[in-house]
């Protein structure tokens, strides 16, 4: 039996967290096959064949696959399945949408955002937003799930590269059709594989001073921005930056919390980051509980200032 | 049209869970349940839609025990037209819902099925999307815009990144992200009303469906807490802190 990774990408570039399904594929020692559906998307076929550890790449073309459905994207999977005990990708908006539906239709659980693999198909999962940590164990034949990138380190490149084969696609589903996507236009670096990222909290008032008071900074560190549940909902930053339960998981080099009180829904999305720098005007908030250094001040003095020093 | 709502019980989102002392499991007795947040959504959406003039009937569905009750009746205190328990005490996964929920839909004959995108106890994420795929029904999840425009379902998706815009054709299943609405508050007296309006009950043993758990539960355990560090003074000592590891201030 085999191992099939779902690839997300662009079209052009496979997603990096393809790299880190690949680690958390190498657990059971079977051969890798990584899964490229795309509208001649050869350039990422080639790059994901070209990862250490991947035996094939099974590219998949159609014109409809310029912008992949669910719906179409889990029946190219089931159509190819029997050759697979396990079937796996990074857990995202991506993956979300397509693998309980592959699940389903073969019949077997999904095991979603699994934070560590063990031996006999048990798994590690975080339920009640990151507060509860559960050992399942699958008792079903194939085995359908979904990994937390940031727990799993990235494969590398090799030079070189495992086989290209092409795979029949079956028709297009004919109920849903795509019209249009808007992909939040910005110079910063994407939030979920950024380096840096520097998340704003409800205090900082308004979407005018979320903006004045946090993209300077970011913009000198080269940093992608985040924002809590609570800054969304008051309207202060779009909701596609939210870092959370119910949003984007980060796990950057350096997390600066500006103005965040730390409730558990988010720092679910931000507690694997390697430093964790808080800023915030109530030295009782939680989130300091879980920073390596906090600076309890008013952030709209001390966020420009520790700009201006960088 | 006609709606359907699946509404799941869970512990309350303000009540931190504990786990029971031999770690087998959480121990939620005695705790506050309500409905979970993403189903109310859907259930409001639902609403909106039949005050729109789209939807006909909006009928409200919950699995469990009989003390799922008490969120069908916040469903019909919010306005739903009917409400309908299937009574069970198995404990439920994401495929036994979406098989429970699709022989109900074969009774029912909806033409579009209404769920929050995930639940907040098991953050699974599963249910809409597995119940579509066994109906073959086309599917929107996340989504924060919902439209009827000829006889297409015009859906604004979430989505890492941006958003995306679907249309489906009818029958079809709809996940409901926060952002689809603000749900409304129930008043009081439509609350005592709904004590009073019928709950329809059918044992999920007599739908025939396969409930047996697919994922047997080893432990529970809590996470590694991330150690809390030190204050620093000022700008000038944090940047100095940070500075010393290697590779974070580029």
């Amino acid at each position: 039996m085999r191992i099939l990774i779902l690839a997300e990408h662009d079209g052009q570039q496979l997603n990096p967290s393809v790299l880190q399904a690949v680690t958390a594929a190498k657990t059971w020692n079977l051969p890798i096959h990584i899964l490229v559906a795309g509208n001649d998307a050869n350039k990422v076929a080639e790059s994901a064949a070209s990862i250490e550890g991947v035996e094939r790449v099974i590219q998949a073309n159609a014109a409809h696959f310029a912008h992949p459905l669910a719906e179409d994207i889990a029946n190219l999977i089931t159509s190819i399945s029997a050759d697979y005990a396990v079937i796996l990708a990074a857990h995202a908006s991506f993956s979300r949408n397509i693998l309980p539906r592959v699940a389903a239709t073969l019949d077997v659980a999904m095991i979603s955002d699994v934070l560590e693999i063990h031996a006999n198909n048990t798994y590690v999962r975080a339920i009640y937003a990151g507060n509860i940590l559960t050992t399942v164990q699958s008792t079903d034949s194939v085995q359908v799930l979904s990994i937390h990138g940031s727990k799993f380190s990235a494969a590398s490149f090799t030079t070189t590269s495992a086989e290209i084969v092409n795979v029949a696609v079956p028709a297009a589903f004919s109920q849903t059709r795509w019209i249009s996507e808007v992909r939040s236009e910005s110079d910063r670096p994407a939030l979920g594989s950024a380096k840096i990222v520097v998340s704003g909290g409800r205090s900082l008032g308004s979407a005018e001073r979320f903006e004045q008071v946090l993209s300077p900074l970011a913009t000198k560190l080269g940093a992608a921005l985040g924002a809590t549940r609570a800054a969304v909902d008051a309207g202060f930053a779009p909701n596609d930056i939210q870092v959370g339960q119910t949003g984007v998981v980060v796990a950057p080099e350096l997390y600066i919390a500006v103005g965040v009180s730390g409730a558990v829904q988010h720092t679910y999305g931000m507690k694997d980051s390697r430093i964790v720098v808080a800023i915030n005007e109530d030295p009782d908030a939680p989130i300091f509980q879980v920073a390596d250094y906090g600076l309890v001040a008013d952030l709209f003095e001390a966020v420009p200032a520790l700009t201006a020093a960088i | 049209m006609k709606i359907i709502v699946a509404i799941k019980r869970v512990v309350d989102y303000n009540i931190k869970v504990r786990i029971k002392a031999d770690g087998s499991n959480v121990d939620i007795d005695g705790v506050k349940m309500g409905i979970n947040p993403f189903d109310e959504n859907a259930i409001e959406e639902a609403l909106r839609l039949k005050e729109k003039g789209v939807a006909t009937e909006v009928v409200a569905i919950s699995l469990g025990t009989s003390a799922n009750q008490d969120v069908l009746r916040h469903a019909l205190a919010m306005g739903v037209d009917r409400a309908v328990l299937l009574e069970t005490d198995a404990e439920l996964q994401p495929l036994a819902v979406a098989k429970l929920l699709k022989a109900l839909v074969s009774r029912e004959q909806p033409d579009l099925i209404l769920l929050g995108k995930q639940a907040i106890d098991d953050d699974a994420g599963q249910t809409g999307q597995m119940l579509a795929a066994l109906l073959n029904y086309p599917q929107a999840t996340f989504v924060s815009k919902l439209e009827l425009s000829a006889n297409e379902l015009i859906s604004i998706r979430e989505v890492d990144g941006g958003t995306e815009t679907i249309a489906l054709t009818l029958p079809a299943v709809v996940t409901a992200d926060l952002r689809l609405n603000n749900p409304r508050f129930v008043k009081l007296p439509n609350l005592m009303m709904a004590r009073k309006k019928p709950i329809e009950t059918i044992q999920a043993s007599e739908l025939n469906v396969d409930l047996n758990p697919r994922l047997q539960l080893i432990r529970v355990s809590e996470p590694a807490a991330r150690k809390a560090g030190i204050k620093v003074g000022s700008i000038e000592e944090l940047l100095t802190k940070l500075r010393a590891h290697e590779g974070v201030l580029a």
